[in-house]
């Protein structure tokens, strides 16, 4: 099994998940995060001070999957979050150990 | 606080419920400013600062109208001599429905608690200068220690019959000096005795969290602001609507002339720049509402809003931790309102008062302001580091590092102020 962690534009968000339904998957966590690669921040004035704000947020999504539907899960998740501009994102992928339904005990792909 | 006593009187004075009725409401407006002043300044500090921020003005009313009835009244308003009140007023005694010297009109209990509002909220502006790490022991003391020793003092002098700065003729209609000069300067002092807070000192930016709530305050304080400054007039006559207009109109010049000098300057306007300019437009018109008129009153705005702005970057570059800019927007706000009363004052709009430097007065009233100003500095900074240093060797001045960090919320008061 594998996990792809996303982070992506926050108003990408919509787009992707409808994506992922088209494509099968069933269920994600969505965390609000902050945080910049080479996107430049922006400058906010407070009293007349330039202050730059480097931390930018961001939407975090994890997916865990069958190892089969991880490459159809990284495209779908490309295709919608694209904008083509500096700041859309990077997707990581790692293996799962294991996975449990909490309410039913079941294990392994099972429990996806 | 001056027409009342320039009316003449018939024999026996008589109570004026017209003059009552507005009196009541003013007072209420005024304390009313002080939870205005609480959400300014507590959306402007950090998240984990908000609660202890609101505390420093809510304490100011609990335990200052205390105070004040019980001694206070009597301190600033009690014959005495021309520095200080006496204790014949201890308790309230005396003091009820009749009119008392002060006012003609107005029961002598409705002076005291009007009065009593403003002696509230003076200390709690200095609060936004220390904000993020005073001690709340040490504030309070502070603010107790201060409203008896200076504000009291300050106020007799120029308010009282007896004070020598009201015989030497100062103008202050609502409290310019008393009231922002004298706060600003308490602040100044004690933003040097507290030093820094860690991430100013490392130049790092320290945001507000929640500025909705400083324009919310705002509106409060410029609504508010009508009873501090029209309700000085202490009747509901020509010179309160007087200065309702001015008030509205400082304010009002000095927001749009903070906005488009900044909009010019920086590249756009600002919320925060808004509000700040208003608020020095209503410091600005503050000794001057009941003496100048309404155009006169645009001018100032729009001078004062021009001027604090730049005080207020002054700062910045100076590297001075004034939190929220009590000094750049009370200070030279108050110090600046003074100054411009003595130009832009004119008895056509109050007998009681003199004709400025504009209207055939000459340099006399402007130099008497400048008297009544530098010697509201003097006196401030002198009683205010002494102050603070007995309060530093009492109890600390300061919140150490880790709390700082934590916030005053939970260090200081075991609190979150958001639990979402």
């Amino acid at each position: 099994m594998k996990k792809i962690e996303a982070i992506i534009k926050p108003h990408k968000l919509d787009d992707v998940k409808d994506k992922l339904r088209e494509i099968g998957v069933q269920g994600m966590t969505v965390t609000e995060v902050k945080g910049f690669g080479r996107q430049k921040g922006h400058t906010e004035i407070y009293r007349g001070a330039e202050y730059v704000v480097e931390f930018l947020p961001k939407t975090k999504l994890e997916i865990i999957v069958d190892d089969g539907m991880a490459d159809k899960v990284i495209e779908a998740i490309r295709a919608a979050a694209n904008t083509g501009k500096v700041g859309d994102g990077k997707i990581f992928v790692s293996t799962i150990e294991s996975v449990l339904r909490i309410r039913t005990g079941e294990t392994g792909s099972d429990a996806l | 606080m001056l027409p009342g006593l320039a009316v003449a009187q018939e024999s026996a004075p008589k109570i004026d419920t017209g003059d009552t009725a507005w009196v009541l409401i003013s007072s209420a407006l005024v304390l009313f400013m002080t939870p205005g002043l609480a959400f300014f300044y507590g959306g402007m500090v950090r998240k984990k600062n908000i609660l202890g921020t609101l505390m420093h003005s809510f304490i100011a009313m609990g335990i200052l109208s205390i105070v004040w009835a019980v001694i206070g009244f009597s301190l600033a308003f009690g014959t005495g001599n021309g520095i200080i009140g006496d204790f014949s007023l201890v308790g309230l005694a005396g003091v009820g429905a009749d009119p008392g010297p002060n006012a003609a009109t107005i029961p002598y209990a409705l002076f005291m608690v009007f009065q009593g509002m403003f002696f509230i909220i003076t200390p709690a502006l200095f609060s936004g200068a220390i904000a993020e790490r005073v001690k709340f022991s040490a504030y309070l003391l502070i603010l107790v220690l201060w409203a008896l020793i200076v504000y009291a003092p300050l106020c007799h002098m120029v308010w009282a019959p007896e004070g020598w700065l009201f015989k030497d003729g100062a103008l202050d209609f609502a409290g310019g000096t008393v009231v922002h000069v004298s706060a600003a300067t308490a602040a100044a002092v004690l933003v040097f005795m507290l030093g820094k807070r860690k991430e100013f000192a490392k130049g790092e930016a320290i945001l507000p969290h929640n500025l909705p709530l400083s324009v919310l305050g705002t509106g409060i304080l410029w609504f508010g602001w009508f009873g501090f400054n029209a309700g000085s007039a202490l009747g509901a006559n020509g010179v309160a609507v007087n200065a309702f207009v001015t008030t509205n109109l400082g304010a009002a010049g000095a927001a749009m002339g903070w906005t488009f000098y900044e909009w010019f300057h920086r590249g756009k306007p600002t919320t925060l720049g808004f509000i700040s300019g208003a608020v020095a437009g209503l410091v600005v018109i503050t000794p001057a509402c009941g003496f100048v008129t309404p155009m006169g009153a645009i001018a100032m705005g729009l001078i004062g809003g021009v001027v604090c702005y730049n005080a207020v970057q002054l700062r910045a570059k100076l590297k001075i931790d004034d939190s929220l800019d009590v000094l750049g927007v009370h200070g030279v706000g108050g110090a600046l309102g003074a100054l411009l009363t003595g130009v832009f004052a004119t008895t056509a709009v109050n007998s009681a008062g003199k004709d400025g430097l504009l209207y055939g007065g000459g340099m006399e009233p402007v130099l008497k302001q400048i008297v009544a100003v530098g010697f509201t500095i003097v006196m401030v900074t002198v009683l205010t580091f002494v102050i603070a240093k007995v309060v530093d060797l009492l109890v600390g001045l300061r919140v150490d590092e880790e709390a700082e960090q934590e916030g005053l919320d939970l260090s200081q008061h075991d609190e979150v102020g958001y639990n979402f």
